[in-house]
């Protein structure tokens, strides 16, 4: 069937830090760019970022790319590869620089430099001792981010599709990528993006937990459908949790609650930090209290109906410190929990804040598969930046802070390699494959003629409890091969949700639906991925890998120190090696990740 | 603001998908309106107001919706009351 193609240069499906700053190359540098986005694009998930963005300025004190650089290493647990890391850490000042010039208002000092401050994990003279790195701009710093770079997009004459939804990626006979296929969702019409290179920088794919912090439009629509067009996913076993989100909502409770003296007490009231740290008790690092709180709940300690978690006490605190001292935090539970935390303790538990794997790509951006024996061949005309992508600069856990950093680093590498790649084309497109929509429109006929199917809320439901229970922050080698078979299943009635609804204009139903089939593919990669590793690393932590004095924490250099690639087709894994080699300077060698 | 802020007939479906937001806080408000069917409530005037509301960004909403900060339009304000007390 045919239906109708738009043609640009470029077509961006994103319109998040890395979309808008990639757009940026592209439209400045005169290309046609086209940017498609599930919302406006000031309303993406990058708005919720508040904590900062690194940057080795040195304004407030000395600082270097190659400290910020062993730091992200050392946070990665080694898993980072290290080219990509040098090439993050050096390009830092020259973004930052760039985004002040494009009209973000960071916060300053009396010199009128941007002011920056300190961040879990940042470091001077190579982990000596906290430094100033995080340049934010007061609480709204990915709010200001992305207010700046759409203006400067729309200057640039940038075209925004809002509010369509990318459905699949277009590949050719050759597997070069030459589109994307979209639904307009004012008509619920599909059409073909016709282009020389596509950007995804769809965002993370948090919902697949069902205890996340991220909004509900993280759905990992990229890394679904790059998985569906048979690219493998790269370390998706790597997830970051919080200890403490709101239980059932998500919403984050900062760490500085219980630095006020907030205590976490199991259903019988008991101060169980004191067993698991008793010297630092609630206030050990994030994940001795994630693990701590996962074992409570897993032994049947657990609180409320379910036992499914904790509680977070202060209720012998002060009133007055906590209005004084922690203003949101009786906001938070009132709206969230509905518990008045100076009267109640908060239901709490380790909840789901960051994607460190995604679509392989290097340092340029562009999307790396594995052919010929070679790990990372480019895909022709395929480039992903942002949350969905994995450089990988994170490894197997993200610093805060460089998210924000690795979206505007690789926003613009990959928007400069795809300026490139364009101008190196022939004037005209590589023509489109025959029927290039045809698998989005019969994925929207299959769910529109469904009979008897499953419902879409349950099944999203079903699979979000499970990766909760089988492949939280605390993992159980039992728990995950019998999550893993959990999943399959799930899949199956993913294939055949149904919908009441089956309206053109604005179906939200049929949206959830399209959204779920993404989300159920993050998960099988992240479960099944988990399932394999048989280490603990960074934030994949597994019960059965236990500290050894050759397993310093349970890592296994000797056999895993590799990335995992998870492929649709079969569900089948390989894993490709980690690239230890720098740019320029020497390989941060390998040691115990202790702080 | 989109020209669509100016439509007096709000589609429903649209309205939905403006409660979709980019802070997980607004989210979970939202939805709680979705899901006690209170869309299907509102007069036409009122869905109007929502979504003109729902134009507003995510962190001037958010601190409306949890009333550390009034809302400029006081014409709004019937629906300012009805996110607050949900
Ligand atoms: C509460 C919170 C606080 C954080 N604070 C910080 C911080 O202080 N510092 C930091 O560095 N990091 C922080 N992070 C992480 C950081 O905010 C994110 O990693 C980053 O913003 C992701 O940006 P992105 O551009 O990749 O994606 P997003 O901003 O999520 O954008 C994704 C875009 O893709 C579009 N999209 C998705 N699917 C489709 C589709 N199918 N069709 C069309 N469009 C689609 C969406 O509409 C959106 O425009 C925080 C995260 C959370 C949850």
């Amino acid at each position: 069937m045919s239906v109708p193609v738009r043609k640009f240069d470029a077509v961006i499906v994103g319109a998040g830090g890395a979309g808008l700053r990639a757009a940026i190359q592209l439209s400045e540098a005169g290309l046609r760019t086209a940017v498609i986005s599930k919302v406006f694009p000031t309303r993406s998930h990058t708005v919720a970022a508040q904590g900062g963005v690194a940057a080795s300025l040195g304004n407030s004190e000395e600082d270097h790319w190659h400290w910020h650089m062993y730091d992200t290493v050392k946070g990665s647990d080694w898993l980072g590869d290290q080219d990509a890391i040098e090439f993050m850490c050096r390009k830092a000042n020259e973004v930052v620089i760039e985004l002040e010039h494009y009209g973000m208002p960071f916060d300053r000092l009396d010199s009128g430099k941007i002011y920056q401050r300190p961040f879990g994990g940042h470091m001077s003279n190579f982990g000596e001792k906290p430094v100033r790195r995080s340049c934010a701009a007061a609480d709204r710093t990915g709010h200001a981010m992305l207010h700046a770079m759409y203006q400067r997009n729309v200057k640039a004459n940038t075209q925004f599709f809002i509010e369509w939804m990318a459905l699949d990626l277009i590949r050719d006979e050759e597997g070069d990528v030459v589109g994307v296929t979209a639904m307009e969702m004012e008509t619920g019409e599909v059409f073909v993006f016709h282009a020389k290179a596509v950007l995804f920088a769809t965002g993370g794919a948090g919902r697949i937990y069902y205890s996340s912090t991220n909004a509900f439009i993280n759905t990992g629509d990229g890394v679904g459908m790059a998985a569906r067009a048979g690219i493998p996913l790269e370390d998706m076993e790597f997830w970051q949790f919080h200890p403490t989100g709101v239980a059932g909502a998500g919403v984050l409770i900062t760490e500085g609650v219980r630095g006020e003296g907030g205590i976490l007490r199991n259903a019988s009231g008991e101060r169980f930090m004191e067993r698991y740290a008793p010297n630092a008790k609630d206030l050990a690092s994030r994940d001795v209290v994630s693990r701590a709180m996962v074992t409570e709940i897993n032994e049947g300690r657990g609180c409320g109906p379910n036992k499914d978690h904790v509680m977070l006490d202060i209720t012998h605190l002060d009133p007055a410190t906590i209005m004084k001292r922690l203003p949101g935090i009786r906001e938070i539970g009132i709206q969230f929990a509905g518990v008045d935390a100076i009267k109640e303790p908060l239901p709490v538990v380790p909840t789901c804040h960051y994607q460190m794997g995604g679509i392989p790509t290097n340092y340029n951006g562009e999307v790396v598969v594995p052919k010929d024996g070679n790990p990372s061949v480019p895909v022709k005309g395929f480039y992903a930046a942002g949350e969905c992508a994995c450089a990988s600069v994170h490894g197997a856990n993200r610093l805060g802070t460089n998210s924000l950093l690795d979206l505007l680093v690789f926003g613009k590498s990959s928007g400069e390699s795809m300026v490139e790649f364009i101008k190196s084309q022939p004037a005209a497109h590589k023509p489109l494959p025959a029927n290039a929509a045809d698998f989005s429109l019969s994925r929207i006929n299959r769910l529109d003629n469904q009979k008897d199917g499953a419902a879409v809320g349950a099944t999203r439901l079903a699979m979000q409890r499970t990766m909760q229970a089988h492949c939280g922050v605390f993992r159980f080698k039992d728990m995950l091969a019998e999550g893993v078979s959990k999943i399959l299943d799930i899949e199956q009635q993913v294939a055949t949700t149904e919908i009441k609804d089956k309206s053109k204009v604005f179906n939200t139903a049929r949206l959830e639906a399209l959204e779920l089939d993404n989300l159920i593919e993050v998960a099988k990669a992240t479960i099944v991925s988990a399932n394999a590793r048989t280490e603990s690393r960074g934030a994949h932590v597994r019960d059965d890998a236990t500290d050894t004095p050759e397993r310093p924490d349970g890592r296994d250099d000797v056999n895993w120190l590799k990335h995992t690639l998870w492929h649709r087709e079969g569900n089948r894994l390989d894993y490709k090696p980690v690239n230890m080699k720098p740019l320029t300077v020497d390989t941060i060698a390998l040691k115990k990740r202790a702080y | 603001m989109d020209d669509a802020a100016n439509d007096q007939t709000v589609n429903m479906g649209r309205l939905r998908w403006h409660c979709r937001r980019g802070l997980l806080e607004l989210d979970l408000v939202l939805q709680r309106v979705i899901d006690r069917g209170l869309l299907e409530e509102l007069s036409e005037q009122q869905r109007a107001e929502l979504f003109e509301l729902l134009h507003y960004d995510d962190i001037t909403l958010l601190a409306i919706v949890s009333g550390r900060a009034e809302c400029e339009e006081p014409r709004l304000k019937g629906m300012v009351d009805l996110l607050r007390s949900v």
